[in-house]
């Protein structure tokens, strides 16, 4: 036979010329399986070891039955983006984004609005008193189906008849009179951050939600719907951390609009601004349009960074470690950057003190216990620091993703540390919703991709903003029943929480809190409210 | 093609840049074959040029189509590469595979640079592997070294016969 005389012939030589690739091809496929199975075998051994639960916040009920009819009271930026996320966008939106889409045909904000789901709402009534605005919301949601009626005052929308529930977005000094009264008249109320303005009314607001237990009553902290707030108390359940003794969260930005010098309307004036119902409980003042479109930058109808933006960061991590309202906060900051006439600091560094705080420990018992809550921020950058949570064990940074970096001088994890088993420098866990849920180990690269949001998918694969599943569950407590995540307790929190810093910041001194009164320390004489909103 | 004379040296030399290709091309498959939460969708979405091609190749329909195939390429060329067979297909494959990783994040200035381990202006080691694999296309070697010669000597016993 041919090829039995052929490999007769065969010597050594041709041997290794012919079939010396196969033994290099095992070597190479061996390495390959045996080093990616080891560092599976690895990253499941850490996940196994820390047994973190990863999942979203679960999903609201069904949007069925009748629609509900909602109204709205102020209609400026973020009534817009409310009205939005509750499927109604204004014609100039729609002019807007179709104009984007011709310029940039990878524009998907257009479509993904078109995509949300149908929350089953009618848009039934607006409130704004300044006439351009309220017309366009006529102009625009008198269509398809939906009636939309204009109220002049939001106490003719409540008493009417025809409103189930209210979304608030009006300037700050408005929040709780408005939630009250509406609480009171058995209309359901959505109201955004901070939930009020100064210390008596949220007293007051509290009484009234409580009062009225069959009206749902939702404080508008959208990050509670952040896919990776569940895990993140998962972590801090299973201890991960170990004792936390210092939080950071903070604020950047770097431009007009994040400093609230918002657009004045051209076809603002005193005959289509109703100017005495802006004031309201404020201080009289000359008509000013400064001050009616740029209201976050005065105390007197704003509550600057510590009620626009601290709120959001406090509430985020009380939803997280539920450490509720701190014994003691001091503030510090000024105006740095933005010196336009504006009374609120555009600097701002929060310390709350909570000294009885513990997430658990590693070490022995009594040993740990306290924690400061850090929020720093400046509108005259935007270098993006992250939220880190900082315990003996390891460091959580949160955001949309979760990274958890073991401490080189961990208790805990001392043994996996000297074993190698850990590298203090390479995260322990990371949890992407995005990707393939979680991870022990990562690469540089994949990190690197990660971190651009590349691979950010959303919620059932669809692009989801979180304002929209935040109403989407206070509709759901109301078809369905139950309690919004961020209702009045979370909001009480938030707001007195806010309202210390206010103080701390004004009076230049530490301000403490009286857990047993359930009150804010005052000096004998002393009208914290009136130093609050004073516009000194 | 025509015969190059090549002394024992050259060729050596030739075979040995085929076999590192080929190992380094199976290795790359292997890892990620056995690694189930690999996939190719962060490099494709984050191309520099000819963007509306990579993110049509990341689409949720195809990207995982596009992975099985970007595993099976890299180990196919890299069983090629190195046991010697089909060389020259393995070549044009693997140039193939090769200036579609350049093509997503070429090296030119102006464009962001993805993570790398060194620097690069227009050239970087895709392309000089994929430079490398026009040489070995030129030279295949398959009966210097591979198991292509089994039937060339098959062949050549024969015709001895």
């Amino acid at each position: 036979m041919a090829n039995d005389n052929q490999f007769n012939k065969w010597n050594r030589r041709d041997m290794l010329k012919t079939l010396g690739g196969i033994p290099l091809f095992g070597a190479v496929w061996y390495a390959g399986a045996s080093l990616t199975g080891a560092a599976k075998r690895e990253k499941e051994f850490l996940l196994e070891t820390l047994n973190i639960k990863a999942s979203p916040p679960p999903a609201s009920g069904p949007m069925s039955g009748k629609p509900l009819r909602v109204g709205i009271i102020g209609f400026g930026i973020r009534g817009e983006q409310l009205c939005r996320a509750l499927g109604f966008a204004t014609n100039d939106w729609y002019k807007e984004m179709q104009e984007a889409l011709i310029k940039n045909p990878k524009d998907t904000r257009l479509k993904d609005f078109k995509a949300q789901e149908n929350l089953n709402v009618q848009l039934a009534g607006i409130c704004d008193i300044f006439d351009v605005r309220a017309e366009d919301a006529l102009a625009s949601f008198n269509k398809d189906g939906n009636k939309i009626k204009r109220y002049r005052t939001h106490t003719e929308m409540f008493k009417s008849g025809e409103i189930d529930a209210v979304i608030i977005a009006t300037p700050d000094h408005w929040h709780a009179p408005m939630a009250i009264e509406a609480m009171n008249a058995g209309v359901h109320v959505y109201v955004e951050k901070p939930m009020t303005h100064h210390v008596a009314e949220t007293y007051a607001l509290r009484d009234a939600v409580q009062n009225n237990p069959k009206t749902v009553f939702a404080v508008g902290h959208q990050h509670r719907q952040t896919q990776s707030f569940l895990t993140a108390q998962d972590v801090i359940r299973k201890n991960i951390l170990g004792h936390v003794s210092l939080v950071t969260t903070n604020t950047n930005r770097n431009d007009d609009n994040g400093a609230w010098q918002y657009d004045i309307h051209e076809k603002a004036s005193p005959k289509t601004i109703d100017w005495d119902m802006f004031l309201g409980s404020a201080p009289r003042a000359d008509f000013n349009l400064e001050h009616f479109f740029r209201w976050r930058k005065w105390w007197a109808y704003g509550s600057g960074l510590s009620g626009d933006l601290l709120t959001h960061d406090y509430d985020r991590i009380n939803c997280i470690l539920k450490m509720g309202i701190p014994r003691s906060v001091t503030a510090s900051g000024g105006i740095y950057t933005h010196r336009d006439g504006r009374n609120v600091p555009d600097v701002l560094q929060v310390n709350m003190e909570f000294p009885d705080f513990t997430t658990g420990g590693s070490q022995e018992k009594g040993k740990e216990k306290g924690m400061t809550f850090v929020y720093s921020a400046t509108l005259g950058n935007q270098f993006d620091r992250g939220t880190v949570l900082m315990g003996h064990d390891a460091s959580m940074d949160l955001g949309n993703r979760i990274t958890v970096y073991a401490d080189p001088r961990s208790t805990k994890y001392a043994e996996l540390i000297k074993e190698e088993r850990i590298e203090p420098g390479v995260p322990i866990y990371q949890y992407d919703p995005a990707v393939s849920g979680t991870d022990a180990v990562t690469s540089a690269t994949a990190k690197y991709f990660a971190n651009k949001g590349l691979l950010w998918t959303y919620r059932d694969g669809k692009r989801v903003d979180s304002t929209f599943l935040h109403l989407r569950e206070w509709l759901s407590c109301i078809r369905n029943g139950g309690t919004p995540s961020c209702s009045i307790k979370e909001g009480f929190d938030e707001a007195i929480s806010a309202h210390m810093a206010g103080l701390s910041f004004k009076l230049g001194r530490r301000i403490d809190w009286d857990p047993t009164e359930q009150k804010i320390i005052a000096k004998p004489g002393e009208d914290l409210d009136a130093v609050l909103l004073s516009n000194a | 093609m025509n015969t190059t004379i090549l002394n024992a040296t050259q060729r050596n030399t030739l075979v040995l840049l085929r076999v590192l290709i080929g190992w380094h091309f199976l290795y790359e498959g292997v890892i990620k074959a056995y690694n189930p939460s690999w996939t190719s969708r962060g490099y494709l979405l984050s191309a520099s040029i000819l963007k509306p091609f990579f993110a049509w190749l990341a689409s949720e329909s195809l990207v995982s189509t596009i992975d099985f195939l970007n595993i099976a390429g890299l180990i196919i060329v890299g069983i090629s590469l190195l046991i010697g067979i089909k060389v020259r297909w393995g070549c044009i494959a693997g140039i193939a595979l090769l200036a579609l990783y350049y093509l997503a994040h070429p090296p030119f200035p102006s464009l962001p640079q993805g993570p790398a381990e060194g620097s690069y202006w227009i050239v970087n080691k895709n392309l000089i592997e994929l430079a490398a694999l026009l040489v070995i296309y030129q030279f295949p070697l398959s009966s210097a070294f591979g198991l292509e010669s089994m039937f060339r000597k098959n062949k050549i016993s024969t015709a001895l016969k």
